[in-house]
């Protein structure tokens, strides 16, 4: 079992969160040309990293925020979270 | 090489079998092969397998970080089927169940492939509609399926939960007779053995460090066990395919999941079918040991973890009491994982890259083990011949770009409802 800190709330059970994929990867800005090449990047290519790992939950169970977790992907040790809107430093 | 059979059992029964050969063999790796397979596993071996038999290319070494066995060929829960809707899932798999019909005999080797039927339960009208459209589309590419309705369900598996005061009621199922299990096992045993014995080099706890390109072409591989030449390497590796990946400065359309798996003790015979519930995502079937063997979500986030996680078995083992009431009075025996590369769109990918001479074969989802040999088919021909076959057409790394998703189940990256 993942006890994950919402930065709202504190330390929570795994339970009340729900995943939501890689951090790191930014939508193309609206009204600008892109490539396909950034969509297919932003839409299905993924680094999916082993070790450390920012990735986005949501607090389903609870406040209902996205957050973002960095996570190691081998050990599932969590080092660090931050509110959604927050930058990854 | 010895061949399998009553008489060399006999045989070696009288020296206390203590004569057996070695299955395979454990080489030093040489300067240079024709083709190098990366990964070990079950598509791995296969792959390796055909490339000698089809192509008359034994030149060949396979390179393993681990042990043969060791990954998703002997982690995942056996089930062999095709009962896919579009056609190229469909051809694919219903030429793979026939090289798994003969699989024993060509390999020397008894898989026991059990074709037993797989029933895939519906619980409501809407289901049983997409049910008969599926198995109408399995029908005209020439796999056998059958619409069960409640009543059919019931006899064949009395033990589902039938009573009427249930949240997912049984409409009826959706069966595949063909379909079935194989011991996982022997099918890498059998594939490694005769791949070694038509000259392919085994090459066991060797873990690939980094790659030599130039000028958009690859010449080789640098292992923990020294620099191997190729003019062609094949990328075999499943969960570990987004590692090797960066290292070749590729991003791929593969996020890298946890699956788990569960037996629990042993049990008297009671269920002779593979049956998957049709509210959720679950599946069970028993083992000749009398295991119930169970399987469903992924734990829903990225993991090289390689072991599972309390909650996702707690919620797919719900779904199987539901299903099966009877399944509460049982006690496990063990729970295990495995990293599967899951692609966006839950089809896998078997195909060239834009380096020449590297191929690429990943995303087999939930489905991997059922496609070894049919994977190992297409894939030798696509390194052999340089092009595609078209069974595996279908599979292209490209088709994120064009547009051309292979979108099953829609089942991808995410689990069933996170």
């Amino acid at each position: 079992m993942l006890h994950i800190k919402c930065p709202h709330c504190g330390m929570r059970s795994q339970n009340e969160f729900s995943y939501g994929g890689d951090a790191t990867v930014k939508r193309p800005e609206l009204g600008k040309e892109i490539s396909d090449q950034d969509w297919d990047n932003f839409v299905y290519n993924r680094k999916s990293l082993r070790g450390k790992h920012w990735e986005f939950w949501q607090h389903l169970s609870g406040c209902r925020q996205w957050i973002k977790v960095q996570r190691d992907t081998a050990t599932h040790e969590i080092f660090k979270t931050l509110k959604a809107n927050e930058e990854i430093s | 090489m010895q061949k399998y059979s009553v008489f060399s059992l006999v045989k070696n029964a009288l020296s206390n079998h203590e004569n057996w050969d070695l299955a395979w063999k454990d080489p030093t790796p040489k300067k240079e092969y024709d083709v190098v397979i990366i990964g070990g596993g079950g598509h791995g071996l296969a792959t390796a397998y055909y490339l000698a038999k089809e192509h008359n290319i034994t030149n060949v070494a396979i390179i393993e970080k681990g042990w043969i066995g060791g990954g998703n060929v002997g982690r995942n829960t056996t089930i062999i089927r095709s009962n896919y809707m579009h056609d190229d899932n469909a051809l694919f798999s219903e030429f793979g169940m026939d090289l798994w019909r003969r699989m024993s005999q060509d390999l020397n080797y008894n898989v026991m492939f059990s074709p037993r039927g797989i029933i895939n339960l519906a619980h409501s009208d809407a289901q049983m509609n997409t049910y008969a459209r599926r198995g109408n589309s399995m029908r005209l590419n020439g796999i056998d399926a059958v619409l069960l309705n409640r009543e059919e369900v019931r006899e064949i598996i009395p033990m589902a939960d039938f009573s009427e005061n249930v949240r997912f009621p049984i409409f009826g199922g959706l069966m595949q007779p063909s379909a079935g299990t194989a011991r996982h096992d022997a099918v890498a045993w059998g594939y490694a053995r005769q791949a070694d014995d038509m000259g392919v080099d085994i090459i066991q706890n060797c873990e690939v460090i980094g790659f030599d390109v130039s000028a958009g072409k690859i010449n080789g591989v640098r292992t923990s066990r020294g620099d191997i030449k190729a003019k062609k390497i094949g990328l075999c590796v499943a969960g570990s395919t987004n590692i090797l990946a960066e290292k070749l400065n590729m991003t791929l359309p593969i996020e890298t999941h946890l699956l788990q798996a569960c037996v629990s003790e042993p049990v008297k015979p009671v269920l002779d079918k593979v049956v998957t519930f049709g509210a959720g995502h679950f599946y069970i079937s028993q083992s000749d040991k009398g295991e119930m063997v169970m399987g469903g979500d992924l734990d829903g986030y990225n993991s090289y973890a390689q072991r599972g996680n309390l909650p996702t078995l707690q919620h797919v083992l719900t779904e199987g009491i539901a299903m099966m009431p009877f399944l509460s009075k049982l006690k496990m025996l063990r729970t295990w994982g495995g990293i599967m590369d899951m692609s966006m769109d839950g089809s896998p990918i078997i195909d060239k890259t834009h380096i020449e001479g590297l191929y690429l074969n990943c995303g087999w989802c939930y489905g991997g083990f059922k496609a070894t040999p049919a994977s190992g088919w297409t894939f030798a021909h696509t390194i052999a011949q340089d092009r595609v076959h078209e069974l595996n057409a279908g599979y292209s790394l490209n088709r994120f770009n064009t547009g051309h998703l292979l979108d099953e189940k829609g089942l991808g990256t995410k689990t069933w409802i996170s």
